[in-house]
This record gives C-alpha cells, structure tokens and sequence, in this order.
C-alpha cells in the first residue's frame, strides 16, 4: 500500500505548484523507499529510464529553422495567404488539418507535424487570420490553443491505426506477457472505431465554433455561405 | 549503419549550441541556469550511454536543481520588429513555406526510402533519422537563400527553446518514473484495489471502472504508456477479460485510446499540453487543455460504450 504515497506525492505537489520536475524526482523517491529500495537503487533506475527516452526530446532540434524563418517573416506570410483564400474558416481549416494528421498519422508519420513543426509557424497563424476574417477578436488564446488541440487530438487518435507505433509495441509485449500472442494490426484493425469517433466529435466541435463565430459577428463581405 | 547516434548527435550539438547562446546573451537575467540546464541536456544526448545508470541519474538531479531553483528565465536577443516582418513577408511571398515544408517531406520521403535500404539505415528509427536530416537540409537551404550569418538561426531556436524552458524534459522525466513505479510494484497494489472497488456483477461498471481508471491514472502519470500496464493488468485481464470473457486484443486497443483521452486533459503531458502552449505564447498556460476537455470526455465516453459493445464478442 505505501508504494501509493508516489501517486499521491504527484497530485499534492502538483496543487501546491510545485515545479513539476520537483515533484517527479520526489515522487520517484518516495515510491522507491516505500518499496524498500535504497536510494542510490533508485537514483540509477531513474538515470537508465531517462537515458532511453531521449528519443522524445528531439523534437527540440527543428526550433532553429523556425525560428530563422520566423525572423523573416513566416508567420505574417502565412497570415496574409489565409486571409487572401476565399471562404476560409477555422472550422474548414481545422478540419482539414485534423484530416491530415490522422492520415498521416495512420502511415506511422507522427513526426513529419507537429507543436514545432507546423502549429507554431502555419497552423496557429492560418486559424488566426480566417478567425479575424470572420469577426473574432485578435490576440485571445482560444484560436491557437484550438490548433494545438487538433493537432493532438489527430496524432493521438491516428498513430495508433499504425501497427509500428510504440503503443501497439507496448500492448503486444505485455499481452505476450499473459501468454497472448497477438498480431500488432489486429490491435491497429480495433484503434480505427476510436479513431472514426475521434474525428467526428472534433470535427463537429470545430463546426460548431465556426457557427459561434457567424453569430457573433457579420459575415465578411462576399461569404455568400 | 544510420540511427540514434546520428540523431542524438545532432541533438546534442543543437543543445550544445542553445547553451551556449545563452550564456552569451548579456540580455538574460538567468543565462547560467538556461546554460546549465541546456548543457546537461547535451551531454545526456552525446554521452548518455557512457555515463552508467548512476551518472545519468546524478545528470537528471542537476536539471531538477536548476529547474526546481528557478535559475531559468527568458533571453531577451533583439530579433526582427512586426513591421520588419510583415514587409520581408510581402517581399518573398510564398516562397517563405518551402524551407519549412522541407522538414515534413523529407521525413515523409526518408521515411518510406530508408526501409528500403536496411543495410544503410536502422529501419526502426528512420522517421527521427529523417526527420533530423530534414532539419539539417533546411537549415542549409535557409541559410544559403536567408543570407544570415550562421549563428542566426540559433540565437532564434534559443529564443523559442527559452519559452519551453524545462517543460522540455518533463516527458522523459515522466517515463523515467513509470520505470520506478514498475521497479516498485504499483501496478499490482492498484489492481488489488480495484477489484474491491468494482460492483459485482456488472460488466457496464468493470468497463467503466477499466476505462475511467485508464483515463485517470494517465491524467496522474502524464502518459498512457504508463498506466496501460498498470491498468491492465489489474483490471482488464482479470476482470474483463478473465470474469467476463471479453477479447483481449480487444480490450487492450481500446482502452489504451481510453488512456489516451486522459493524455488530452493533463498539464502533466507536457509535450502535447504545455509545450504547445509555451511556443505559441499563450497567456494561460492551461488553454491548449482547456480546448481539448470538451473532445476528450465525449470520446471517453465513446471508448467505454466501444468497449461494452465490442469486446464481449
């Protein structure tokens, strides 16, 4: 029953806004010595762990060429090609994004978008100016924070349609260790109902904020939809 | 043979290049704790596996010290004004996306290229082995078309890695504690729990009770990879599956999507959560989640009918 107080070490330091790499090294800890591990034992499993999972912190390298081609003008350029297409909506957009990803996503692309890659430079900005076109506000959170949020959310409900993702990898491993042999697509074939629901029930949120916005505003001059 | 020490190469030098545009910047209040933090960083990815379980665990404890002190601000480099931008942008017009779709199609091409070529290439990592050369390649194009001097595009992945800060590490960190949970047998003190929490008699509830604590405890650990095991092991296999006969390929794929509803609602997934947030400068760090509860709880909602109907064939 103690190895819980780690759970429990998280949440607490989590409320008193603790920082957050704080309260994992102290949960680490707290769990170890309540499983009777030393904690030098501890120390070491946490240094190996961490020392095999640096594949996800190479997402970093791609800021540079953001970065550079910011300076220069990406973002405004980006803006300025939304705000020229006719009868485009956050909604529509968003949607489309949603689209690509999942696919992508399903071929086991996960990493060719992304927050880096592509939200922070196009989409963000893309759904940015069609919201200014069609009457939001400029400067709130809610039309980047919703690109960001369709960008996880066709990663998340795509990659696991792909039969090479660490995910399905993880499941087959620790079925086999029940003694079942399972096919990694069989898994893959059972993520595509989620994955249908997924994009229904976003797709239809973005609609739905697409309607918010014709509400609040005019529509723009030449929207005959 | 091109894999991980390729990759962990490159990343380290980029690190490398981050910390030290950072104690260089006069502007920068904190500079030697980013250059610290930045530093370590590049020498887990360039000697991580010479360092022995230990040295990496004392590595990791410098960036919670540096972290957990706030020794880590932002730079402040002069970059281009908004004007300057919007005209450059006029300027070049279109053009401007194609160093930047350089990225995604060279890891979409690398990717399906390099299976084929076995003997050059490690074929389980040749997306983040593309994905790298895809930077490589677009750097250079940048710099050949840009004109900038060479250090120009660190001092700008300086500034957007400084808006991370150290977020960026939170995910490993995460994944290094489910590996102590392990060590440390959470996994089966939970399942003993629930199956004294679950009513008997009602496969609705041991789904809802699978699915729910699948969410739940991902919300707690950041990540579905380390609640499946947990969740899994003491409630699907023995409960749903064991008790009332439900397919175990099944119960297992969809409840790790289940798991993965839990992700979208966590500050604790930093790099799908907070990152995002962080690089697109958002004034509530918590709005990128705020956007995703209203798909997440209906899809969880899904997950459990799915499971209810589908895997009890």
């Amino acid at each position: 029953m103690w190895v819980l107080l780690g759970i429990a070490v998280i949440v607490a330091g989590f409320v008193l806004r603790f920082n957050p790499l704080l309260v994992v090294a102290a949960s680490a800890l707290v769990t170890g010595l309540a499983a009777g591990l030393d904690p030098l034992e501890v120390l070491a499993a946490f240094g190996k762990a961490f020392n095999d999972a640096r594949y996800v912190s190479v997402a970093f390298i791609v800021l540079p060429v953001i970065g550079l081609l910011e300076r220069h003008g990406l973002q405004e350029r980006a803006r300025t090609a939304i705000a020229a297409l006719k009868g485009a909506t956050v909604g529509r957009l968003l949607i489309g994004y949603l689209f690509l990803r999942q696919a992508t996503s399903a071929l086991g692309l996960t990493s060719i978008a992304g927050a880096a890659q592509t939200v922070r430079p196009l989409v963000a900005p893309m759904a940015e100016a069609a919201a200014e076109k069609q009457g939001a506000p400029p400067g709130e959170d809610k039309v980047p924070a919703l690109a960001a949020a369709t960008d996880n959310v066709g990663l998340f409900f795509g990659e696991d349609i792909f039969v090479a993702i660490g995910s399905i990898l993880l499941m087959v491993g620790v079925l086999q260790g029940f003694g079942i042999e399972a096919e990694p697509l069989q898994l893959a074939l059972w993520a595509i109902p989620t994955a249908i629901c997924a994009f229904a029930i976003h797709a239809v949120r973005l609609w739905l904020f697409d309607r918010r916005l014709a509400k609040m505003a005019p529509p723009a001059k030449g929207d005959g939809a | 043979m091109i894999g991980l020490p390729f990759v962990y190469a490159v990343g380290g030098a980029i690190f490398l290049a981050y910390a030290a545009m950072s104690a260089t910047d006069a502007t920068k209040p904190k500079r030697w704790g980013n250059a610290a933090f930045y530093a370590l960083l590049a020498t887990s990815f360039w000697f991580g596996d010479l360092l022995g379980d230990s040295g990496n665990g004392l590595l990791v404890l410098g960036l919670v010290l540096v972290a957990g002190l706030k020794q880590m601000g932002r730079g402040a480099r002069a970059t281009t004004s908004a004007d300057e931008r919007r005209e450059e942008a006029a300027r070049r017009g279109n053009r401007l996306f194609l160093p930047a779709l350089i990225i995604p199609a060279v890891a979409l091409v690398g990717t399906l290229a390099f299976k084929r070529l076995p003997e050059w290439f490690d074929v389980k990592q040749v997306t983040l082995v593309a994905l790298t050369m895809g930077v490589l390649l677009a750097l250079a194009a940048c710099l050949a078309w840009l004109r900038d001097r060479p250090l120009v595009p660190l001092a700008e992945g300086t500034r957007l890695m400084d808006s991370v800060g150290w977020a960026a590490v939170l995910p490993q960190m995460l994944a290094s504690l489910g590996a102590v949970f392990a060590l440390a047998g959470v996994g089966e003190v939970v399942g003993g729990l629930a199956e004294g929490v679950i009513p008997d008699g009602s496969r609705f509830g041991a789904v809802a009770f699978y699915a729910l604590g699948m969410a739940g405890f991902t919300m707690i650990m950041g990540n579905a990879f380390a609640a499946f095991p947990v969740m899994f092991a003491g409630v699907g296999m023995p409960v749903l599956v064991g008790i009332w006969s439900g397919d175990p390929v099944r119960v297992a794929a969809i409840g790790m999507l289940a798991g993965f509803c839990g992700t979208l609602m966590t500050p604790m997934a930093a790099n799908f959560n907070l990152v995002p947030a962080a690089l697109l400068e958002l004034k509530d760090q918590n709005a990128v989640i705020k956007a995703q509860v209203p798909t997440a709880i209906p899809l969880l909602i899904a997950n459990v009918l799915l499971i209810y109907f589908l895997a009890f064939p």
